[in-house]
């Protein structure tokens, strides 16, 4: 079992948990994630890890509510325990020194992008983040991002926060502004990423994006994860989960992260039908 | 001498119709006096022929005799001496390709029934003998050395219970949340219940085996860091657990899985009872499921259980070359999967929504004999033809997984990336490294596996104690 250590409610619907799992800490890597089970009934979930201490021993995630598992596990409170914390997962992200590095986090992204923007940091880079959300109320993590930054942009879709409009609008206009950018990293919901990797493909600037499909085992050895990039069949699991966002077949992505909708939906009305009662 | 009893006691199943409706155990064991009486026939050879055609070289005769004096505990205890999985063994061994094969009985086509009998001894043990009782015997002296065993399949398990049994310090690190290997994710529960495997891990575990479950070597910890943290020798059984895609048009189309991602959500993750566990699976209507061997079979069995009306095994060669047991093909017939034979895939088609909707094929034909000796199968010009199906299962065979072998200096693979290892010892090129089982020979059978696991236990053994 897996300790919560601490319980964070980001924003609504976005929480934080601090795991104990010293083995995990000792080799986790920015980009990397793990596979979470809450008990013996659950289904395995793959999330970014979003921090970690070596000396302390925890694993930080952060996740959205967004079915019956994260709803199940957004009510564990500090001092609970889940059955399984797998990792660290797949290839960790790929740090250089590129020059200038413009990160785009869109909603729960905020957290993974923290650690890479960080290791980016760290190696010598300047790092522009841009971070967007719906709006403020849903905006989290905009110090821990300003502290691994050069510069920091939010952007809010309605206007309540920072800029109004969607992280490509900003994006855009640094790669047009004539400053050299090396390299873009965008973790976010798949729009966001698709959309960041059209804007960036004109200008020949390298995009990485980390991709986010179903996942069963998290090391190799089904295939659900299977993604198409640069028209070659890849296992986001241990291949990825970073790729170069010009390559990937952002259509089939979609298609294959909705094939249990209907299930989903089934399973999330359960849930709320027995946790009524 | 006594007159030959040729008359094998069948083994009672449950009703086809019914079962195809459940994923309750199809077979379902012996009688007491069933095991009896097929006990009876056996007649002693002084030639062992059926031992020589076990793996691991159970004394077959000698517990047969034991069920004939009614001394269940004695049987138990020399089935266990040989073999820590019989519960396993005697539901999942071909003993029509081993024991049963060599039984001197076979030669009149009535071999004894050693399988049935197994699973009988196993299955009385369960149920007669409290958990306590049937602990092991006082554990040996610790010998001080540790060894690491990565991987619980059966190939892991094996080495492990041997060489706790032989006093080593015996740690298992397996990947997924439970130990057992494809037992645990891969053969349903209508085959081999999960209760039972659990059971047989608990053995292994009570003999002295600590068993680190979540624990994936290559990512939380190398080979070579295992054995930096003081580990002796690594047994390493971690199984072909990669699967393998026909690589055709349309094969990432919603609805297409790899027989191990089906297997997995419906076994390990036991989504045959979604939503009361949280895991889903597609259930289709018209299932098409690609191999022949005992994946294909059982893929297709659990997709009929899930409530498909039409399941169909396409196989690109004829019948008598399906590889899968004799017993899970005509289980499979009998339950109602249609058999599309001399058939192969040629690409998936699919609607707008990215969901399969048709599996075109060629009709093919058996050519001139291949490498495996099997006549190679070619394909019928111009016979395209399609097959509406809302769901595919791609069972073609899986291979070692990379990532201990891409992590790891030192080790040899061959391009099927099966790591090489001495076949009588299960030795690698690697200083203080053993493998045994599918990480070796690439997929094969729980038996082979086992055997493999104890030849390395007693190479690993010889050199500890050096
Ligand atoms: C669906 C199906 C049906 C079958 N039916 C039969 C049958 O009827 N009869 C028969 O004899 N054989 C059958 N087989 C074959 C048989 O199950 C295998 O040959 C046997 O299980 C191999 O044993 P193993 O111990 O080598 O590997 P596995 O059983 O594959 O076990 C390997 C274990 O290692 C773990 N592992 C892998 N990588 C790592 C890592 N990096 N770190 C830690 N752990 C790791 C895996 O999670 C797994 O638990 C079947 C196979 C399948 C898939
Ligand atoms: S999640 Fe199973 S292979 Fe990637």
């Amino acid at each position: 079992m897996y300790k919560i250590l601490e319980r964070e409610d980001l924003v609504p619907g976005i929480h934080l948990f601090k795991m104990a799992a010293p083995a995990v800490a000792a080799k986790a890597q920015a980009g990397q994630f793990v596979v979470v089970r809450i008990d013996e009934r659950g289904e395995r979930i793959p999330l970014t890890i979003a921090d970690w201490d070596k000396d302390e021993g925890t694993v930080t995630i952060v996740f959205m509510e967004v079915g019956a598992t994260t709803a199940r596990l957004a009510l564990l409170e500090k001092g609970d325990a889940i059955a399984d914390f797998v990792g660290p997962l797949g290839v960790p992200a790929e740090i250089d020194n590129y020059g200038t590095v413009v990160c785009v986090a869109g909603g729960v992204g905020a957290a993974p992008v923290a650690p890479v923007a960080r290791a980016l940091k760290d190696a010598g880079n300047k790092i522009i983040t841009i971070l967007g959300a719906r709006s403020q109320d849903l905006l989290f993590w905009e110090d821990v991002l300003k502290g691994v930054s050069d510069r920091l942009i939010v952007t809010t879709d309605d206007g309540s926060y920072g800029r109004k409009g969607v992280v490509t609008g900003p994006l855009k206009e640094l790669l047009e502004s004539g400053d050299k950018i090396d390299r873009v990293v965008a973790i976010g919901p798949v729009v966001m990423m698709k959309f960041c990797s059209l804007t960036t493909a004109p200008f020949g600037v390298k995009t990485i994006v980390s991709l986010n499909p179903i996942m069963v085992d998290g090391t190799g050895m089904c295939g659900c994860c299977r993604v198409s990039v640069d028209g070659e069949t890849k296992f986001a699991c241990v291949d990825g989960p970073d790729f170069d966002g010009h390559k990937v077949d952002w259509e089939l992505l979609a298609a294959r992260q909705r094939i249990y909708i209907d299930e989903e939906k089934c399973a999330y009305e359960e849930w709320r039908k027995s946790h009524a009662a | 001498m006594a007159k030959l009893n040729l008359n094998r006691v069948e083994m009672p199943r449950q009703d086809p119709r019914k079962r195809g409706k459940n994923f309750n155990e199809v077979a379902l064991g012996y009688s007491p006096e069933q095991a009896q009486e097929e006990a009876g026939r056996c007649i002693q050879c002084k030639k062992r022929n059926c031992v020589a055609g076990c793996p691991v070289e159970v004394d077959i005769p000698d517990f047969i005799q034991a069920i004939r004096d009614g001394d269940m505990p004695e049987a138990v205890r020399i089935l266990k001496s040989k073999n820590a999985l019989p519960g396993i063994c005697g539901r999942v061994c071909p003993q029509e390709s081993q024991c049963e094969e060599t039984c001197t009985l076979a030669k009149k086509e009535a071999p004894i029934a050693i399988g049935r009998l197994e699973r009988f001894v196993a299955d009385w043990e369960r149920g007669n003998v409290p958990q306590a009782a049937s602990s092991p015997p006082a554990r040996p002296r610790p010998s001080g050395k540790k060894v690491a065993v990565v991987g619980s399949g059966p190939a892991g398990l094996t080495a492990a219970a041997d060489l706790a049994r032989l006093g080593h310090g015996v740690t298992i690190f397996e990947a997924l949340h439970v130990a057992g290997g494809v037992l645990m994710y891969g053969i349903p529960e209508f085959r081999l219940p999960k209760e039972i495997v659990q059971a047989e891990v608990e053995f292994v575990a009570s003999l002295g085996a600590r068993i680190e479950l979540d624990s994936v070597v290559g990512k939380l910890a190398t080979l070579d860091e295992i054995l930096a943290n003081g580990y002796d020798a690594v047994f390493l059984g971690t199984g072909a657990g990669l699967p393998m895609f026909l690589n055709i048009n349309g094969e990432n189309l919603n609805g297409i899985y790899s027989a191990n991602e089906f297997l997995t959500r419906v076994n390990l993750m036991k989504a045959y009872k979604f939503p009361e566990y949280d895991t889903p699976v597609k259930v289709g209507k018209k299932v098409a499921v690609v191999g022949g061997g005992n994946v294909a079979m059982d893929s297709a069995r659990c997709a009929l259980r899930l409530g498909a009306d039409d399941v169909y095994i396409i196989y690109r060669r004829s019948e008598v070359e399906l590889p899968a047991r004799r017993e899970e093909v005509e289980n499979a017939q009998e339950e109602g999967i249609q058999f599309k034979l001399l058939t192969n895939p040629k690409q998936f088609l699919g609607n707008e929504q990215n969901w399969v909707v048709g599996a075109e094929c060629y009709e093919m034909e058996l050519g001139e004999p291949d490498d495996s000796g099997r006549r190679r199968p070619v394909v019928k010009k111009g016979s395209e033809f399609v097959i509406d199906v809302d769901e595919v299962i791609v069972a073609l065979g899986t291979r070692p997984n990379p990532l201990i072998a891409s992590t790891t200096v030192g080790l040899e693979t061959t391009k099927y990336g099966t790591v090489v290892a001495d076949e009588e010892t299960g030795k690698t090129v690697k200083d203080k490294v053993w493998a045994g089982g599918d990480i070796v020979t690439g997929s094969t059978t729980v038996i082979s596996a086992m055997g493999a696991g104890k030849r390395a236990a007693a190479s690993i053994d010889e050199y500890l104690r050096g």
